[in-house]
């Protein structure tokens, strides 16, 4: 009991940062799907349901444009896939005897934030830290998206610029201090970024949607990464 | 118009959630293959470093500032602070530096 308080707290305190990028994100999305002409509680109701910023983004295009139901799931589907290799990743987080009920509860919530906070934090996964980062990442999201709909333009854009960077800088304190003690997540690191980069600068790829530039790069890197190096038997894939 | 914008906001959201949940409620077993449990292993690496840079350079007003950021948010994370606090050390960066921008 105390431990699931603990955890569900601990799940809260991380969930600081991510609730705040958040707020600016859909804060933004918000602006965008009134201008799209949706109503405010249209896109509150997309916020609630989706938690995802690329997917819903490109799914305001479709739903104005009056697609076919089928383009609008492939859309979700190549966008929104990368969540499915989190989602393994995670599988081997989570301890093999955690019910069907409370994977089914976690599943709704793996966003690119929440995942990279819940994997990086040492030991088996405990539902309820998720459910603490749930607890502040699901209104940040919602309710950014609210304020964005109902308030339009009131928030300074320079208050928004600066919450901007708040996933970024989380992201930034999950990678560095690994890549600090090991020479292989350092590379790793690098390289992902600088073709990252290419990807941005070059013509040819930067058309390449977000989504699947991050299924291309991961798939690429993480398997050059796991055929190069190994990960020895002994070692706990759970980052510890 | 209105039940068909409610229709797709559920496509979405289903498509989305079987996403995300599928491989968490088939995968109940410890995988063994070296291989995949060395690619899982850098999994989130990767993404996040691919998710990083070079966006945080495009998520503010100027490209200055979000290289500022940077440059705050990585010496902080160095030194091993924690998520909130190098967060939020990254969004004053921002907020300061755009006054004089």
């Amino acid at each position: 009991m105390n431990t699931r308080r603990e955890q569900l707290k601990s799940g809260i305190k991380d969930g600081i940062p991510i609730c705040l990028g958040y707020f600016a994100v859909s804060f933004t999305f918000g602006i965008m799907a009134i201008n799209y002409g949706l109503s405010p509680w249209q896109s509150i109701a997309i916020s609630l349901t989706s938690l995802t910023s690329a997917g819903q983004f490109a799914g305001l295009g479709i739903i104005t444009a009056g697609a076919p139901f089928a383009e609008m799931a492939i859309a979700q589907l190549v966008i929104n896939l990368r969540y499915s290799l989190m989602s393994c990743s995670l599988s081997q987080k989570l301890d093999k005897t955690t019910p069907f009920y409370h994977r089914l509860l976690i599943g709704y919530g793996i966003t690119d934030e929440i995942f990279g906070v819940s994997v990086c934090k040492p030991g088996p996964l405990n539902p309820w830290y998720c459910y603490g980062l749930f607890l502040l990442a699901v209104p940040g999201w919602t309710l950014g998206t609210a304020a964005g709909a109902f308030l339009g333009q009131l928030l300074p854009e320079r208050a928004l610029s600066a919450l901007g960077v708040a996933l970024y800088g989380m992201f930034l304190a999950i990678i560095i201090p690994p890549a600090k003690k090991d020479r292989i997540l350092a590379g790793v690191t690098v390289v992902s970024m600088i073709f990252s980069l290419l990807f941005f600068l070059i013509p040819a790829l930067n058309g390449v949607s977000s989504g699947l530039r991050l299924i291309i790069l991961t798939v690429l890197i993480a398997g050059a990464a796991a055929v190069l190096f190994p990960v020895p038997d002994t070692m706990e894939v759970s980052h510890e | 118009m209105n039940n068909r914008i409610y229709l797709y906001i559920l496509v979405m959201a289903a498509v989305t959630y079987f996403i995300r949940v599928l491989p968490l409620t088939l995968i109940r077993q410890e995988i063994k293959t070296p291989f995949i449990r060395s690619f899982l292993y850098y999994v989130p690496y990767v993404t996040l470093s691919v998710m990083t840079f070079p966006a945080i350079l495009s998520a503010t007003k100027s490209i200055w500032s979000g290289a500022a950021a940077l440059m705050v948010a990585a010496i902080l994370a160095y030194k091993e602070k924690s998520l909130f606090q190098v967060s939020i050390a990254a969004c004053m960066v921002v907020f300061v530096m755009e006054f004089f921008l």
